[in-house]
């Protein structure tokens, strides 16, 4: 895998403290150098003094502090109660556990199929192109810019079950309606996609990224061999492909379990047809329970999950560099 | 792609029997899909708000408007004060993404070239906050942001609550920092000697050397904030101050709104994006590919 530069700095001198005194002289020279060594250190972390403190106060603390809230009862008047794991408890007592965990992962098993699998094969189309390469790659990725709201809303309309295109196109062509984000059986096909219309622009320009990659004197040995191109496909690009699509797979799986803006927006925060753990998440916090150890318990679990994910991938890309 | 370097398929393959024929064809149709899938939702949203409400709803659907009505994007404008939300994320997405990058390149600055004491242990704890699904730091940061640790204020419904968490991003100062690792100390050095001192060795070596890298990471900063939605949902209640994205689902939900104009609210909202999309084009499209690569 290409891109970036090799790191070349970290042999050379640590900063510039070192450099000074090549003496190593007594007392006197001594203490000026280590003087010189905390004021650069001094410099150093007034540098990163204001990033410190906003990773301290938005990023590090609030995960000491859901993992604290999660185990306590707080309703923000009185000193919070400790309750153990009562929180936990509660949580996987709620019959909309399972129902939100199980809607999650059909999302994601959805959301895979068409957002994984569908833009590889286009990429695999597009890349073969001599002609209009900058236009499909224009197209594909446009809604991606598109603040996801305007999508979720626009397919709303589309989705309309009396005046929306969706069903005029299909009673056009004679084809039965459906009630789309109605209906329990569409509701949840209806949320992945517009998910997959709005997000599938970034997998396919990333596929199109390692498909240029691929050094063509592999093709053209396995050409000579008399590969057909399904099998130069199998044995080439495939191959080829697998650590991208590694990667891919699990960005994808820790976006994908994380959806809201689609079920908060299109079936709402009560439908148990569509209900996912962030939905819950945020019904807990924000509106029916408005209890936030609930919804921080519901948080931990969740990180938990995604956390292996995100941590495979981490040090996938790490290895890589 | 000029002068195409070997793919899949070879020349040969083209030149061979049927291949042109289907080539074509195959050409032909995914032209044709990509242009209804992904550009014609988009020419719906146009002109959709050129249409009467009416006009709008009827089956079949007209595909070019019966009846102009173009004032409904002033209506919109003027009536659902897009104007107003369309400056206020402006505003928040400029605010958020300079001071993104004031601090993210002090602290790359200090962790690349200055490297103090403990250096790595900093990035290695900013790096594990990349493990963080944003989604499981949501309650707990809405509460921090509700009333932040020592300084005790609240946040909530100001710009801060959006600028400062945003600031505290991992992704870009990994990626500034593998970038000023690449400049050559000695450069630095040499300036040194002659005087200047850490903040004009950034401004006057560093910073000039990196904007390619400034640019991706100024792009992908403006567009993230353009595009949240779930926190500003949260931290931004009080619909004086809400971004777009927000107000668009409030408004969408009241039903006080009628449907020609809510597309021109749609239509309105994208267009920034897609102004920004088509003048980076180049940018934003192999910044992605390089950050696919190198996460």
């Amino acid at each position: 895998m290409t891109v970036i530069a090799p790191e070349q700095a970290a042999s050379t001198a640590r900063g510039s403290g070192g450099r000074d005194a090549a003496s190593t002289g007594p007392g006197p020279a001594r203490m000026a150098r280590l003087r010189r060594k905390i004021g650069d250190n001094l410099q150093a972390y007034a540098f990163l003094a204001a990033g410190l403190l906003c990773f301290g106060l938005f990023s590090w603390w609030p995960l000491v502090k859901g993992i604290v809230l999660s185990f306590q009862q707080d309703n923000f008047v009185t000193d919070p109660i400790w309750v153990g794991f009562d929180n936990y408890r509660a949580v996987l007592d709620d019959p909309l556990f399972g129902t939100a965990w199980l809607n999650t992962l059909e999302f994601t098993g959805l959301a895979l199929l068409f957002g994984f699998a569908v833009p590889f094969v286009m990429a695999l189309v597009i890349n073969e192109f001599r002609h209009a390469k900058g236009f499909f790659r224009f197209a594909v990725y446009l809604p991606v810019m598109l603040p996801p709201i305007v999508s979720v809303l626009l397919w709303q309309y589309f989705y309309d079950p009396g005046t929306g295109l969706f069903n005029a196109v299909l009673s056009g062509v004679g084809l039965p309606t459906s009630d789309w984000t109605q209906s329990p059986k569409m509701a949840m096909i209806s949320l992945v996609l517009v998910s997959t219309w709005a997000n599938m622009g970034g997998a396919t320009i990333m596929y199109l990224a390692g498909l240029a990659g691929i050094p063509g004197e592999l093709y053209e040995a396995a050409e000579l061999d008399g590969a057909s191109i399904w099998q130069r496909v199998r044995h080439v690009t495939i191959p080829q492909m697998r650590f991208i699509m590694l990667v891919l797979l699990l960005l994808q799986i820790v976006a994908t379990m994380q959806v809201f803006i689609e079920p908060y927006q299109l079936t709402g925060t009560t439908n148990e047809e569509t209900i996912t753990v962030m939905v819950l998440i945020y019904r807990y916090a924000f509106t029916v329970n408005n209890d936030f150890g609930l919804a921080a318990a519901m948080s931990v679990l969740l990180f938990i999950v995604l956390g292996a994910f995100s941590a495979v991938y981490l040090r996938l890309t790490r290895k890589a560099d | 792609m000029s002068a195409m370097t070997r793919s899949l398929v070879s020349e040969a393959d083209l030149r061979r029997g049927s291949g042109r024929l289907i080539y074509r064809l195959v050409l032909g149709a995914m032209a044709v899909a990509f242009t209804l899938a992904f550009l014609f939702p988009l020419y719906w949203m146009v002109t959709g708000a050129l249409k009467s409400p009416l006009e709008l709803a009827q089956t079949p659907p007209t595909l070019w408007p019966h009846e102009w009505h173009p004032e409904t994007y002033l209506d919109a404008w003027r009536r659902l004060e897009i104007g107003k939300f369309l400056v206020n994320t402006a505003f928040y997405a400029l605010g958020g993404w300079l001071i993104q990058l004031i601090i993210d390149v002090a602290a790359a600055y200090a962790l690349s070239k200055l490297r103090p004491v403990l250096g790595n242990v900093v990035l290695g704890g900013m790096l594990a906050s990349l493990m963080l699904p944003a989604a499981a730091l949501l309650v707990p940061a809405y509460l921090t942001v509700a009333e932040v640790p020592i300084f005790g204020v609240n946040l909530l419904n100001t710009p801060w609550a959006l600028w400062l968490p945003g600031a505290a991003n991992a992704f870009n100062i990994y990626v500034l920092k593998r970038f000023f690792d690449q400049i050559p100390n000695d450069l630095l050095d040499s300036a040194g000697i002659d005087g200047a001192g850490r903040f004009r060795l950034l401004w006057h070596i560093v910073l000039p050397l990196s904007r390619p890298v400034l640019a991706v990471v100024s792009i992908f900063a403006i567009i993230g904030s353009w595009k949240d939605f779930l926190w500003p949902l949260l931290v931004l209640q009080d619909p004086e101050v809400q971004t777009i994205s927000v107000a668009l689902s409030r408004l969408a939900s009241t039903g006080r709104v009628t449907n020609n104009e809510m597309f021109a609210g749609l239509a309105i909202a994208s267009v920034p994006m897609v102004i920004i999309f088509m003048v980076f084009q180049r940018s934003i499209l192999n910044g992605l590919s390089a950050g696919a690569l190198k996460g």
